[in-house]
């Protein structure tokens, strides 16, 4: 089997700090590491793997740091890795971005066939939950998100379980295909001794927009259909009343007093 | 300070900490208070490779030495000592097996050992059978081609949970101590059945179980090098494992270490974060030197170790003999003593920084729910097992009798 | 880009039931076509849903499209999205909202990409541009932390997926007209690969976070799986349902579903209780709609703390069950 996870570099979920005068991310000090669902997606592809024998490659695209992603995906367990970097893909919206990462997966499937595609569900600093469904829809593969569990998965066809508001369905999928992941599927092993040293020594493959035949009018903060007009950190309202009371108990009370006065409960 | 002198080590470092952090805290309490053995954390240390650390490439393992068990086992048991023994008594028990096995045995049990699918762990307590090991009453009995093993062995670390067990037995109860032999038993064999569990002051995450062998048969195949030369084994099993014992040591000094010393900063009394009152950071301080100290002479000695053990097991293997001959062919250092000092040194800090670090915290640091007294329960252990101090201290006082007799009217 | 007309808006329909986001996009909707002076539509896809035709038109839709099939009755990504792509370049809509339901979100990028336009996830208010008639989405980024606005330009329609309870539902006026249209649906044009096998319900409780009226919400400082147990109780005696924050669901202690926050669900009951939740923006995202807030933690300095209606500084197994006491 031949597994493709895409992964991205986002910063850290705790050390975001906006800049209030100028309403952008403060990014000097600021760690960067896999996007928290990205390591539940590689993880799922690496027990795959185990279990079914085959290949993990994983791809990312992101400026030059983002190569550290990708020794980290390797300690994790990918065999093979891949980056596509090129100033054409900078400012790219999640449209662009998935185009550009689909171009990306048809390179790599060139190379070996791919069969299954497996995302993360969306990312702690865009937060849209995109690019797996769109991955599906320009390589025109079938697809599911929110997957909280594969079921059963041989060479042919998988079989997941999709969460829903108010329960979850069953679905089963041919390869190729794209699943989108929640964090309910799996826990991300701490990577391994023998995967750190591979991490160190593992060759990543860089490739422009050239490399993977993407049409440049497609790429790019100029070219991509959505842009952003405006940012602004959002005010937080103070609005606390203190619960009196001299103890845990009383205040217990005196909350129960106050909901009821205020015909609440 | 960190004691990694190569990749291998500072890798062995860093997924060793990460373990703790990401895995064993979220579940060390819980495990405690159950007194349960993890099979979740079993497979945390498979997949993230550190039961073959110490093993050869050949059978699957990474190639590292002593130093890496070690470090593995410090870093570990800085997080929680009972769950550290997962690999560390599995190692334990093989030691004995990797240093008198034959090619053919090697190749039979290291694979899996290397790779975790199987655990191992060494029975030689007997309930007369403590201190003095050669006082010990299984026997194992040649008939044809199999030994019949009967017996009983208690205090058994991982026992039941363990796939593989490496038994001292006597196979020639007439000669005595020159009787003992060691004989490879696995779970499953019958007559081969578990009995008491203990319960314990600390290690609790670790389960300790009775060993009954009741006309076990053993294939002759199972036996480690040659009848009646166990105690040889055992001695040098224990010499290469006292200092990870002693590492362990260390790591619950370092673990208590870092419970405390965040709380006296910010616990305020008396107007003042309590770390500034002098009387208390002082033994702070005096605290972490022993620490450090310790830490010292367990990775100093395993370093020496290991530029005679790595050589001896690549001959090994290239050979096809056994690493105990070609630790011979070297005649090199007899680490008895400095083991014992190891072992003696660190078990004592582990104990006295564990049991001033709850003082210092005070009252809080008696309640369960603070993660401090576990510390102090688990670190007891390490004053007692692997030998007691007692005998770590009659190792060093008869070596060191030996050496300078040796000397004579020199100095 | 003048030919083309009307905000569309998806209305979710599942295992028979209308979805209540359906009226809180003809809210939205409603305001965008004003501002256009163009018609507002709905969009039915499924098996038996032009029975909710009326029910939309009388909140607010002056055209609902129809889609109905067998073969529609269970969401399929690829087909639902490939209908939504021939309705697109039949019919020429403006702009299109969809709710950010699980539903919503990947059928609204899959549907975009087919489509050849973009697509704002998440949005929390939309409106129009009055210079350039532009859609203008705001939504968080960077897990609340930023708020962007974001626009489409060259391409359209307009896409939007809309966060469930940013907008209140739209009220029924009887007697409302509007034009119902069938659109055709051709099984052979649509086929997928993709089999639907079951449907599975939630175990246990009932009640959807999204109805529930009261909410009692566990954080870090529940400390223990157990801990959940006196939090249910509360939320039992309130006739409430229980949630928690992402804390407690990445200790295990309790269910992903359960999860309030940006990567969660949001929730707007009339009270929101959380124990022993410091209240991050990324989960104050999820629940400050919530029309009271009370605060239970045992550190005054948490962020929740100034941001509750009512703050109780206290431990939260002392508190609760005083509550308890009092509610007998």
């Amino acid at each position: 089997m031949h597994i493709v996870a895409c992964v991205k570099q986002t910063p850290k979920s705790e050390n975001v700090k906006i800049d209030p005068a100028t309403g952008c991310l403060v990014r000097s000090g600021a760690a960067s590491a896999m996007n928290p669902f990205d390591e539940y997606a590689l993880e799922e592809a690496v027990l795959l793997k185990e279990q079914l024998g085959g290949t993990v490659s994983v791809l990312t695209m992101g400026p030059p740091q983002a190569e550290a992603v990708l020794r980290d995906s390797v300690a994790r367990g990918a065999d093979a890795v891949y980056q596509l970097g090129d100033m054409a893909f900078a400012g790219s919206d999640t449209w662009a971005t998935s185009y550009a990462l689909s171009k990306g997966i048809e390179k790599i499937a060139a190379g070996q066939p791919v069969d299954l595609i497996i995302c993360g569900k969306q990312t702690n600093d865009s937060d849209t939950g995109h690019i797996g469904p769109q991955i599906s829809a320009w390589l025109h593969y079938p697809n599911a998100a929110f997957v909280k569990k594969i079921i059963q998965a041989n060479e042919n066809s998988v079989t997941v379980e999709r969460l829903t508001e108010d329960g979850s369905e069953v679905l089963t999928l041919p390869y190729p295909c794209v699943l989108s992941v929640v964090k309910d599927i799996n826990k991300p092993r701490v990577s391994s001794v023998k995967g750190r040293l591979a991490a160190k020594r593992v060759t990543v493959t860089k490739w422009t927009a050239d490399d993977i035949g993407a049409d440049k009018q497609k790429l790019g903060m100029k070219n991509c259909p959505t842009r952003v007009v405006k940012s602004f950190v959002p005010k937080r309202e103070v609005c606390a009343t203190c619960v009196q009371g001299t103890n845990a108990k009383e205040k217990g009370k005196a909350l129960v007093a106050l909901l009821k006065e205020n015909k609440l409960i | 300070m960190d004691y990694a002198i190569n990749e291998l080590e500072q890798e062995v470092l860093n997924t060793s900490r990460e373990l703790v952090q990401k895995k064993i805290k979220p579940l060390r309490a819980e495990m405690d208070a159950k007194e349960q053995f993890s099979a979740e954390m079993w497979d945390e240390y498979r997949k993230s490779g550190m039961f073959g650390l110490w093993l050869p490439e050949e059978y699957g393992g990474l190639g590292g030495g002593i130093t890496c068990l070690a470090m593995a086992f410090e870093e570990l048991s800085r997080g929680c000592a009972g769950l550290a023994l997962t690999p560390g008594t599995s190692a334990l028990g093989a030691i004995p097996m990797f240093l008198a096995a034959t090619k053919e045995q090697r190749e039979r049990w290291c694979p899996d050992l290397a790779s975790g699918k199987k655990l191992w762990a060494f029975a030689l307590t007997e309930p007369e059978a403590g201190s003095d090991a050669t006082a010990l009453k299984t026997t194992a009995i040649k008939d044809g081609d199999y030994y019949i093993v009967n017996g009983t062995k208690h205090f058994i670390s991982t026992g039941k949970e363990a796939d593989f067990y490496t038994v001292a037995v006597n196979t020639n109860p007439s000669r005595g101590a020159r009787g003992i032999s060691l004989l490879v038993l696995e779970k499953g064999m019958e007559g081969f059945s578990f009995g008491k569990k203990e319960e314990k002051m600390g290690i609790r995450t670790n389960p300790t179980y009775e060993l009954i062998f009741d006309n076990v048969r053993v294939p002759k195949e199972n036996l480690l090098g040659s009848e009646g030369r166990g105690l040889l084994y055992v001695q040098e099993t224990l010499d290469y494992s006292r200092p990870g014992v002693a590492a362990q040591a260390v790591g619950i000094a370092q673990g208590a270490l870092d419970v405390t010393i965040p709380y006296l900063r910010t616990r305020k009394q008396f107007g003042q974060p309590i770390i500034t009152f002098q009387a208390l950071g002082h033994k702070v301080a005096e605290l972490a030197a022993k620490t450090e100290a310790g830490r010292a002479l367990v990775y100093n000695l395993t370093h020496r170790m290991d530029t005679e053990f790595l050589p001896a097991v690549r001959q090994a293997i290239e050979s096809g003999t056994t690493v105990h001959d070609e630790l011979k062919k070297l005649k090199g250092v007899r680490w008895t003593k400095y083991s014992a000092e190891a072992k003696l040194f660190c078990s004592n800090v582990a104990m006295e920084v564990a049991d001033e670090c709850v003082t210092l915290c005070g009252g809080i640091a008696y309640m369960r729910d603070f993660p401090l007294e576990k510390y102090m329960r688990d670190a007891k252990i390490t004053q007692i097992y692997e030998g007691t101090v007692h005998i770590q201290k009659n190792e060093i006082i008869t070596a060191l009798i030996k050496e300078y007799a040796a000397k004579g009217s020199e100095e | 880009m003048n030919n083309w007309k009307n905000v569309w808006i998806f209305a979710q329909t599942q295992r028979g039931k209308l979805s209540p986001t359906a009226f809180e996009l003809l809210t939205a909707g409603r305001q965008l076509a004003d501002a256009l002076h163009e018609k507002l539509a709905a969009v039915l896809i499924g098996n038996n849903v032009s029975a909710f035709a009326q029910q939309l038109i009388d909140c607010g839709a002056d055209i609902v499209y129809t889609c109905e099939h067998p073969d529609l009755e269970n969401y399929i990504d690829d087909v639902y999205a490939g209908v939504l792509a021939k309705m697109i370049r039949d019919y020429q809509p403006n702009k299109f909202l969809l709710p950010a339901t699980n539903m919503g979100r990947s059928l609204s990028a899959k549907t975009a990409v087919f489509a050849g336009t973009g697509l704002t996830a998440d949005a929390t208010e939309v409106v129009i541009h009055p210079e350039d008639g532009q859609l203008h989405a705001t939504r968080p980024t960077f897990g609340g932390n930023l708020m962007a606005t974001i626009t489409c330009a060259h391409t359209r329609p307009e896409m939007c997926s809309l966060r469930p309870m940013s907008y209140e539902k739209a009220r029924p006026v009887q007697g409302r007209k509007g034009e119902v249209v069938a659109v055709p649906f051709e099984p052979a044009q649509f086929i997928s690969p993709v089999q639907f096998v079951e449907f599975i319900k939630t175990q246990g409780d009932n009640l959807d976070l999204s109805e529930a009226e009261v909410i009692v919400a566990g954080g870090r400082g529940v400390g223990k799986q157990e801990g959940f147990t006196l939090l249910e109780k509360l939320a039992t005696r309130l006739g409430g349902a229980v949630a928690a924050s992402r804390a407690a669901v990445d200790n295990g202690w309790i269910d992903y579903r359960y999860q309030i926050g940006l990567t969660g669900r949001t929730v707007k009951p009339k009270i929101y209780i959380a124990c022993g939740i410091s209240g991050q923006i990324q989960h104050m995202a999820g629940m400050s709609g919530a029309d009271v807030i009370v605060a239970i933690n045992k550190d005054p300095q948490a962020p929740i703390m100034q941001l509750a209606h009512y703050a109780v500084e206290g431990d939260l197994y002392e508190v609760i069950p005083a509550m308890l006491e009092a509610l007998k």
